[in-house]
């Protein structure tokens, strides 16, 4: 299976993200599989007239295209031309390339958020005009009309995450090699759900604060970060704490919130990034399924019988009281 | 009158996007043009937020030096809320940092620039099989030996600061995670693990030799590891005498602690150092696809020109100190620091200039690296209280100086009732690689390309494509 990966206007995080793929590395994981670059910016050895002839041959149909792998969003601006980002050494437009290209592909698939849904590009009034491949924020229809499907019939797949963790891009590729992924395996918003079927809430090696709602009121304290600092990882689709980034970590457990990057328009989330909005002191972002009756029950009730431990720890640095060690009685 | 042009893109292995325009005359560049072809506009979509937003928002300016952009964010919020981080703070963003700079120059190294010597047009150099060997795109051994070390490397950052890229585990006050005292003996597992990797792969010697070497006499005896390769390859393409930049070299010093900048800060010249004046910046827009004058970053604004004017040529504004270019990265840092062998290097100044300059970071890096570890302190407090400038009336300003991998990253920062007012950001390379000034100045990548040989049946020259990946060019950075 070839692969054709464009750059589009984002910040080549996915990318970099990708290169930390480990057990075996990256270029083993997908080598191995039968999986190859038919040209990638970082990686390839082609450069400016000889990448160009690969572009050309794809766009010809001389050259077969299993995947176009799409990283950044698609600008459009000004007015609608796409001159922001032209392809360098073709005088075209990267929507105008992309428009050209991704009809070649037996798949399509977006990198990261802004490739998904626009993503960071499209944040403060999105001067750039960014789009997603096939979605503009949670609507339908981006650089690519909501309608497309690529010569295998699937949409644009959308392998959202600002970065990408990058087992969801190997695994992602891997299935598409052993033809082993179809629209079943797509959330709504086009994600493959072998990530996206998860929170990021689960595995949060916070929860244990969560239960009791004890909750940090300052980054660098230990607790629960939804009820003050804009944790939404019980909202947030993500195997983030299932499976670790970069050896053993993930943002909770970096000690600062899930913003649910993952998501379309995440970086617009209408107030302070790490500043949970709350409406008479209830968190206007309520956990996944959780009717809000429920939550505040639950909540006040957890709140009163939260432990000492769990209660100094959460507003700590680090553990302060060890759990009471359980002592048989002889 | 140029006999023929040439317009070099997609430029791949930079970060982002590129392209050069060559006026070529006698075989050689007569003139080039560097352009930044993206426009995003982050410091447009700053303005109007929460200060604390720029923490979320700017690293993802760029994700191979996410961090760098994290760090100056942190000091330019800092800055204005008159914060300063604990000294265990400090030395934890420090390791954060010198984490991804250490990872970026081991990419540029072996999937960045080495690749180029394995182009068919070298067959039959004495050098070509080894090269081929170690560092064929993506296949080659010492690329996926170095993407294993990287990406164990990177577990520091995983530990520390949650994920690579794009942690927002950097602030004002310090950082959101304290170490504790496993976490500790695990970073300083990891650096040893690396630490193996430089010296059997990279450099075959102990770092400390490598360190040592004092001139040029003794890097030309230099023979061991991919570093010697380099070398050997170097001497005999004569990239001493390629792609010599402007001579003057920036560094705002990198890594700062309460206790001073582990590296110094200053201005290389002839060499001389003098001091960094960051009033003497000026971005000049004369050739970007900018509208409104020439100034400070401090009162600078972001108005791209919609209609794309001809005598334009980028998204890239031209910064320039003192009225002239300067050329920023590891090798501005290292002879601004005052280490013999970079001053010497700066003299020479061209691509292997560049290159050994970026190895001679790399050891020196992982030696602080190891030293930072060492001096974590698990009972120590890592974030310090920290306001900003509050809501409704709150109005300050703010500037965070850092060294990305690429060179002096800056953050200049106005807070207004309590928001952003003005948010703008020099990159590494909107100096290396920015346009031509009103004066007709050339930026340091533009004047070092001047005089590359280019042959008849070239239409990608080689000879520009090594001057250019010397730069280790970030295109994103540079436009953001």
């Amino acid at each position: 299976m070839n692969v054709l990966w464009l750059q589009s206007a984002g910040c080549g995080g996915c990318t970099m993200s990708l290169l930390c793929a480990e057990n075996p590395n990256v270029f083993d994981t997908l080598g191995d599989a039968g999986i190859r670059f038919l040209w990638h910016p970082s990686f390839s050895l082609e450069t400016g007239a000889e990448a160009r002839r690969i572009l050309e041959s794809v766009e010809a149909g001389e050259t077969p295209l299993d995947v176009l792998c799409v990283e950044g969003s698609i600008v459009t601006g000004p007015r609608g031309t796409g001159k922001y980002h032209m392809l360098a050494g073709t005088g075209r437009s990267m929507l105008d390339w992309v428009q050209s290209l991704a009809p070649k592909a037996r798949h399509v698939v977006a990198v990261g958020s802004c490739a998904a849904f626009g993503g960071i590009t499209a944040a403060g009034g999105n001067p750039a005009g960014a789009l997603g491949l096939q979605w503009d924020g949670t609507l339908e229809g981006g650089a690519l009309p909501g309608a497309f499907r690529s010569a295998s019939g699937l949409p644009v797949i959308n392998v959202a995450g600002c970065p990408t963790h990058p087992a969801w891009v190997t695994e992602t590729l891997l299935l598409l090699a052993g033809e082993a992924m179809s629209e079943g395996d797509l959330d709504p918003f086009r994600r493959p759900r072998f990530y996206a079927d998860h929170l990021v809430h689960h595995g949060c090696t916070k929860n244990e604060f969560y239960e009791y709602k004890a909750s940090a009121r300052s980054l660098s304290e230990m607790g629960c970060m939804m009820e003050h600092l804009g944790c939404v990882g019980t909202q947030a689709v993500g195997d983030c704490n299932i499976r670790p980034w970069n050896g053993e970590g993930s943002c909770t457990r970096g000690g600062y919130p899930c913003i649910a990057c993952t998501s379309p328009e995440f970086e617009e989330p209408n107030h302070p990034f790490t500043e949970t909005p709350t409406i008479a002191g209830i968190p206007v972002g309520l956990p996944s399924d959780m009717p809000k009756a429920w939550f505040m029950a639950l909540a006040s009730l957890s709140k009163a019988a939260t432990p000492k431990r769990i209660d100094v720890n959460a507003h700590s640095d680090r553990i302060r009281v060890a759990p009471t060690l359980r002592v048989k009685r002889k | 009158m140029s006999e023929r042009q040439l317009l070099v893109g997609p430029f791949n292995r930079v970060e982002g996007d590129l392209e050069i325009r060559l006026d070529i005359e006698g075989g050689a560049v007569r003139a080039a043009y560097a352009n930044s072809p993206l426009f995003r506009g982050f410091e447009m979509m700053l303005p109007g937020k929460d200060p604390r937003d720029a923490l979320t928002l700017t690293p993802r300016i760029c994700g191979i030096c996410s961090i760098s952009q994290s760090a100056a964010a942190a000091f330019a919020l800092a800055d204005a809320g008159r914060a300063e981080m604990p000294e265990q703070g400090a030395l934890a963003a420090s390791i954060l940092h010198g984490v991804e700079n250490m990872a970026d120059h081991v990419t540029h190294f072996h999937l960045f620039f080495m690749p180029d010597f394995c182009r068919p047009s070298y067959a039959g150099r004495a050098w070509h099989q080894r090269a081929l060997q170690r560092f064929t795109a993506m296949e080659g051994s010492a690329a996926k030996t170095m993407v294993e070390a990287r990406a164990r490397l990177l577990h520091i950052v995983g530990m520390l600061g949650g994920k690579w890229p794009h942690t927002l585990a950097i602030q004002p006050g310090g950082v959101t995670r304290a170490p504790d005292a496993r976490d500790k003996v695990r970073i300083q597992t990891l650096l040893r693990a690396f630490r193996r990797f430089l010296e059997t792969s990279l450099f075959g010697a102990p770092l400390e030799a490598f360190v040592g070497l004092s001139s040029l006499r003794d890097l030309d005896v230099w023979s061991t590891g991919d570093a010697g390769l380099f070398l050997e390859i170097a001497g005999d393409l004569d990239l001493a005498s390629l792609g010599r930049g402007p001579g003057r070299y920036l560094s705002a010093g990198a890594y700062p602690m309460p206790s001073g900048r582990v590296s110094r800060a200053g201005v290389w010249q002839g060499g001389a150092v003098t001091a960094f004046d960051p009033a003497q910046i000026v971005e000049d827009v004369s050739h970007a696809w900018m509208l409104g004058g020439a100034a400070h970053p401090a009162q600078g604004v972001t108005a791209p020109d919609e209609e794309m004017r001809e005598e334009a040529y980028s998204w890239c504004k031209a910064p320039r100190l003192g009225g002239q270019p300067v050329e920023v990265g590891a090798l501005a840092r290292q002879a601004v620091d005052g280490h013999p062998l970079a001053q010497a290097l700066a003299a020479e100044g061209g691509v292997r200039a560049r290159i050994t300059g970026r190895l001679l970071e790399i050891a020196r890096l992982q030696i602080w690296l190891e030293d930072w570890a060492a001096r974590l302190d698990p009972a120590a407090c890592f974030m310090g209280a920290w306001t900003l400038p509050e809501a409704g009336s709150g109005t300050g300003t703010g500037v965070g100086l850092v060294e990305a991998a690429r060179g002096t990253l800056g953050h200049w920062l106005r807070i207004e009732g309590g928001k952003i007012a003005s948010y703008q950001i020099v990159a590494p390379t909107t100096w290396n690689f920015s346009p031509r000034d009103a004066g007709g100045a050339a930026g340091p990548v533009e004047a070092a390309l001047v005089g590359c040989p280019v042959g008849e049946a070239e239409d990608t020259p080689v000879s520009v494509q090594h001057v250019v990946r010397s730069f280790d060019p970030c295109m994103v950075c540079t436009v953001h």
